[in-house]
């Protein structure tokens, strides 16, 4: 969802960081437009004001123009100033509090539609999956229609214990029974999932602070849309005021909204951000941190995330496997194959390639290049077309041969003659690769383990697209 | 904007009350700040980027926020200036940006059934603008049904069920997890075999950002026009007020991939501006039909345009 920012940010410094000297009138240009990015972003305007004449002031000086690269000291600088915004790098602060005597109550508050019982659902499934807490999950939701029906199968689907509906009960009485029950079922965590409201219903308004008092939640987070306007701040201080939050549940960060209402939040409230939704299915959360959201931001890369995503999902044996085979030159289109199952399983091609450092900038040469991760299906199917030799020794195939597998995978011959050219540059890269080491190709990359070497090879990274990334035909 | 038809005469003063409760409230910290700003104070450089940001904080965006200051400035550049002065200015302005967007939803009473399909992110309100309105449609005699196309979200089916029984209209449903075209398909043949008016088809919430699920939508677009070319007669994107500039994507997006030929705003009802809306109209030109400003049935209001801008601008 930062993408754009750091789109914007990213274009702005490019001009500064070319420059050799950095006047103060430099910095000034390069604040206004960032300004309009933080603005079009939909960060509070308050907060921009803040922001900027905090960056600005630390941006201009004799330390910056003093030092080798100017423009670096200011990206630094601004990034500095963000990752303090967000929340800073304590992110021990950002856990999840549960020290307090077991069941520890955790009550969700926010807007209509916000994402609160979702996020219940994946706060839960996360607690009892990674944390190993037992954990019950309560509805106070008795306006919405089938808002308790929506948690409750939500549990089944995460296989967290929900609290019985008892029809016609009030939201204060469904929170000390789920209480109750709890204590009396050995229950480490209660999740309370409260209707929405706006800050303005006093009568709801009441009923949530009530709520608050009988069960005194150790966390009471305040779950708010990453695509929230201006109104970030009034809804988050009106929280803050009238019920008392610990922290915030960013929701949609999935989404391609930039995403200012976190900064916005996080900045009036004090309050840390400490999960994020990243996706509909229960186990989408994710920890905030705000050292890599603010790399995003400015155009660095969230590489921390990525490999924390690549060790979840490959396959690291095959990944091993295929890395010393790489190692050996021996890269046939078996491992080809192989390799685009395991790219798949990594996820969402845009949201990779977000990640990836460097890409933030040509984000849109990569849209307007028009990158396809159904391309990856129609890679597989024309892999699969071939025969086993075929794959062991790509060289056999020949004109004839070619239009069987064309045919075979409902695709054309430029389509199989364009996928062999990259396994030919891809193998290329390999022999490279066996001349030099792995140290070589990869040395200063940062990026630890085999899972990802197997998962992403080539040297083409960050200059360009790993040879494996398919481009749709123009 | 009076409401006979609701039966009920305390709501009834309430909805105009919670709409203008509302919007003015949201609206309080805009004309607040520029009531500060200018009892009665000469339009200077300085005074007129106070107000460029004043608006920015409605969710007006940078670049309608600068052009609605610079049409300020053209006239009265150098003028002493009161707050009312300014407030109706920008109001008139707004007004003339919203007069032409400001259409009501027509429903053609030659298709049978006049199909509306709702479409718009997570949480935006699709479901319950499809109670409200099927209500209205009911208050006004017309024979409608409600297609439950969310069959991802849990317990999307169930919640639009209440709603179809508190309107009094059937609900057509399949289990969560079928397939969202298939079962727009079987409910335009049902709704057609038992010549209803109207034909409401809910979907599941998502980002304009999910190609997969784009592309499901585009799907059920396209099936529908399988059974009548004309279908959907109508497509309606729910917007939730308290978006941001993010709101300018979902339209762009969603009228690509399905079609949109109208907005509606939800929400109003909090302290959200939902300001963005005027760069929406004069960006897309698309209009927009109705309000949402709260929970219950008659919650949902016809967009007008002079009533938008001046509840934003804390004018009655």
């Amino acid at each position: 969802m930062f993408d754009g920012l750091s789109q914007k940010l990213g274009s702005v410094f490019d001009a500064l960081t070319r420059r050799g000297a950095l006047k103060e009138d430099d910095v000034r240009a390069a604040m206004r437009e960032v300004r309009v990015a933080l603005l079009e972003a939909d960060v509070a305007l308050p907060v921009v004001k803040e922001f900027i004449e905090k960056a600005t002031e630390q941006a201009v000086g004799e330390q910056v123009i003093r030092s080798v690269t100017p423009g670096q000291m200011v990206v630094k600088i601004v990034h500095d100033c963000l990752v303090e915004m967000l929340g800073g790098e304590d992110e021990a602060a950002s856990e999840l509090n549960l020290n307090a005597t077991p069941p520890v109550p955790i009550l969700m508050v926010g807007l209509q539609g916000s994402g609160k019982t979702t996020t219940t659902a994946k706060i839960a499934r996360h607690l009892q999956t990674k944390a190993k807490k037992r954990v019950l999950m309560a509805s106070l939701d008795i306006y919405r229609p089938a808002a308790m029906e929506q948690l409750a199968t939500l549990g089944q689907q995460a296989d967290v214990i929900t609290l019985p509906i008892v029809e016609g009960e009030k939201p204060v009485a469904i929170a000390k029974r789920a209480m109750d029950e709890g204590r009396r079922g050995g229950f480490d965590v209660v999740l309370l999932d409260t209707a929405g409201r706006t800050t303005i219903d006093q009568a709801l308004m009441d009923e949530v602070t009530q709520v608050r008092d009988a069960v005194s939640p150790v966390e009471t987070l305040l779950v708010a849309d990453a695509m929230t306007g201006q109104d970030a701040v009034a809804t988050a201080t009106a929280f803050q005021e009238k019920v008392g939050i610990t922290g915030i549940a960013l929701t949609r960060v999935d989404g391609d909204a930039r995403g200012g209402a976190a900064l916005s939040m996080r900045a009036v409230t004090g309050v840390p951000i400490k999960v994020m939704g990243v996706g509909e299915k229960t186990d989408a959360i994710e920890a905030f941190h705000a050292e890599r959201i603010a790399g995003r931001i400015l155009g660095m890369g969230d590489v921390v995330s990525l490999v924390e995503k690549a060790t979840e999902n490959v396959d690291e044996e095959e990944a091993e496997r295929l890395a010393k085979r790489m190692m050996q030159g021996q890269f046939d289109l078996n491992d080809l194959l192989s390799q685009l199952r395991q790219l798949q399983k990594m996820g969402d091609m845009k949201g990779l390639l977000g990640m990836l450092p460097g890409v933030g900038k040509m984000a849109k040469q990569i849209k307007d290049a028009d990158v396809d991760p159904k391309m990856i299906k129609r890679q597989e199917a024309i892999l699969l077309s071939m025969t086993p030799r075929e794959r062991t020794q790509p060289a056999v195939i020949k004109a004839s041969r070619k239009k069987r597998i064309a045919a075979g995978s409902g695709t054309s011959v430029p389509d199989v003659n364009r996928l062999l050219k990259q396994y030919q540059q891809m193998a290329g890269v390999m022999k490279k690769m066996k001349k030099k080491g792995l140290a070589g190709l990869f040395s200063g990359g940062g990026i630890p383990g085999a899972g990802l070497q197997g998962g992403l090879p080539g040297g083409g990274l960050p200059g360009g697209l790993p040879p494996g990334v398919p481009y749709r035909g123009r | 904007m009076s409401d006979p038809s609701s039966s009920d005469a305390v709501k009834s003063a309430g909805w105009l009350g919670r709409l203008t409760a509302g919007l003015r409230k949201s609206s309080a910290k805009l004309t607040g700040g520029i009531g500060d700003l200018f009892t009665k104070r000469k339009l200077d450089g300085a005074a007129l980027e106070e107000l460029e940001e004043l608006l920015i904080t409605s969710d007006l965006g940078t670049a309608m926020a600068a052009r609605l200051t610079a049409n300020l400035a053209k006239t009265r550049f150098g003028k002493d200036v009161t707050s009312e002065e300014i407030r109706t200015a920008f109001a008139a302005d707004i007004e003339t940006t919203l007069t032409p967007v400001a259409v009501p939803l027509e429903i053609d009473a030659g298709k049978k059934p006049f199909v509306i399909l709702v479409v718009g992110v997570n949480g935006a309100g699709k479901t319950t603008t499809i109670g409200k309105m099927a209500k209205q449609f009911r208050d006004e005699g017309r024979s409608v049904t409600l297609a439950a196309g969310d069959t991802f979200r849990a317990a999307a089916v169930e919640q639009l069920k209440v709603w179809g029984q508190r309107a009094g209209v059937p609900v057509i449903a399949r289990e969560t997890g079928a397939d969202a075209a298939g079962l727009a398909y079987d409910a335009l043949n049902e709704a057609k075999g038992r010549g209803d008016d109207i034909l409401m088809v809910d979907t599941a919430g998502r980002l304009q950002n999910k190609d997969a699920l784009m592309d499901e939508l585009a799907k059920v677009v396209r099936v529908m026009g399988k059974q009548d070319e004309t279908a959907p007669h109508a497509v309606l994107l729910v917007l939730d007020a308290t978006v941001g500039q993010n709101a300018h994507s979902q339209v762009e997006v969603f009228r690509d991939v399905s079609g949109v030929t109208g907005l509606v705003m939800t929400k109003l009802d909090g302290t959200a501006k939902g300001g963005v809306v005027i760069a929406l109209a004069e960006r897309f030109g698309l209009p927009v039909h109705y309000l949402g400003v709260g929970e219950g049935v008659d919650d949902l209001r016809p967009f007008t345009a002079e009533g938008f801008a001046k509840g934003l601008l804390g004018l009655s």
